[in-house]
């Protein structure tokens, strides 16, 4: 049962995407460049692997699908054109939209401000964070 | 006088003002009127790449709909914001299912009907006015006050360039536009290696040391590279870049120096 819905998430985040991750050739360039590396628990060419794998489950419970910045220089340097931030998005995506599962509150903003802060940046982390 | 459409964004009416006063004032002496779309909504700051997040990306797409209605391209001056338009107007070209959900939502709007939107509209970053709209020629000439001797270098950051096969302003890895612009306002550019790395965005909400890491790495680049002043085009860039980086080099908007060399402000 838990398999079947592993495996239909899965379907769901190649879908989400429209990554393909069997491209990759496991060359690395994708994580060498991100500027989110030390962050993140798993890295972007994992990612990668792990969804190629089916191992979405735990990729659902790590902090690394908040650290991607959504720089796009995965995106633009693999060799393969696999874009890896596109499935980091998909599975934040799929980790946020259900009720409660917010990992950002508006109510949570007041404190973080100050007076040189741009909307820009707020808006931005809402739109990563929230749904 | 030309006319184009013009979307500011939020932080462009608050935190960013020098960037939007500026350039609109640029833009009428040479010869070029930004037209505020009305009823323009924030477009979100970022671009949900997920093909089936349609709620988040119908501001951008009334938006690009509106200016096309108008038969005029659509402008944008900060990054986020024209990185948003530009990729929401890819994926309305391109993805036939995702237009299709989105049209549902935008043909049927409170003000009545709107006729649904494939990506007709041009998309326009504010420097590609000035180099492929105007001509940095033109801009030139019209410079009164050359910034002669100031050694300037270019911050691109992710935006403005990323993912380059939607973008298409300039080469990814070797970018020239924002360095043609300051040789046209008559400083020096100076190339450094991470003008097109990310100064840490919104992460500084979560993660202060991240941005600073990242921020400090941009400006010590920079600086050792021979730069005595640094442009962006981003709101968020400069932010991270003052007020997160370890480094004293002055950034500011790429408007205000071009307002400086047209005369529009004192240096
Ligand atoms: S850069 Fe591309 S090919 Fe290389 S590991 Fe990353 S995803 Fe795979
Ligand atoms: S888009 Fe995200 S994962 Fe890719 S390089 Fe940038 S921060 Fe890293």
């Amino acid at each position: 049962m838990e398999q079947n819905k592993m495996a239909s998430l899965n379907t769901q985040i190649l879908r989400m995407s429209g990554v393909n991750p069997r491209k990759c050739m496991r060359c690395g360039k994708c994580s060498g460049t991100c500027p989110a590396y030390d962050e993140m628990e798993y890295h972007p060419h994992q990612f990668v692997h792990m969804v190629e794998t089916g191992d979405i489950a735990s990729l659902l419970q790590s902090e690394s699908i908040y650290k991607c910045l959504s720089c796009f220089a995965c995106v633009e340097r693999c060799p393969r054109g696999v874009e890896p931030a596109k499935l980091i998005e998909a599975i934040r995506s799929l980790k946020t939209r259900p009720v409660g599962q917010n990992h950002i509150t508006p109510d949570e903003i007041p404190a973080l401000l100050d007076e040189d802060l741009p909307q820009q940046a707020i808006v931005s982390a809402l739109r990563k964070y929230m749904k | 006088m030309m006319k184009v459409s013009y979307f500011p964004g939020c932080t462009l009416k608050t935190k960013a003002k020098q960037l939007d006063i500026y350039a609109r004032a640029c833009a009428e002496v040479l010869g070029v009127t930004l037209e505020e779309l009305p009823d323009w909504q924030c477009c979100g700051g970022v671009f949900n790449t997920s093909k089936d997040e349609i709620a988040t990306k119908l501001s951008a797409v009334r938006a690009l709909s509106a200016a096309g209605k108008a038969g005029q391209p659509l402008v944008s001056i900060c990054s986020a914001c024209h990185n948003v338009l530009k990729q929401t107007n890819a994926a309305m070209q391109n993805d036939s299912e995702f237009a299709s959900h989105v049209n549902h939502y935008i043909t049927q709007t409170g003000q009545g009907q709107m006729a649904p939107y494939h990506g007709e509209t041009t998309v326009l970053h504010y420097l590609e006015l000035l180099r492929d709209v105007i001509g940095f020629d033109k801009v030139k000439s019209c410079v009164k006050y050359p910034l002669t001797g100031k050694k300037i270098g270019a911050y691109y950051g992710c935006l403005l360039l990323r993912p380059s096969s939607v973008m298409a302003m300039d080469d990814p890895e070797n970018p020239q536009i924002l360095e043609e612009f300051i040789r046209a306002i008559g400083a020096e550019p100076v190339i450094y290696a991470m003008r097109n790395e990310c100064c840490g965005g919104y992460m500084t909400l979560e993660e202060k040391s991240l941005a600073q890491k990242k921020s400090t790495a941009v400006l010590d680049n920079a600086s050792s590279a021979g730069a005595d002043l640094l442009v962006t085009a981003c709101p968020l860039c400069k932010y991270n870049l003052d007020k997160n980086g370890q480094n004293p080099l002055p950034v500011v908007y790429f408007t205000e120096l071009l307002a400086e060399a047209l005369g529009i402000k004192e240096a």
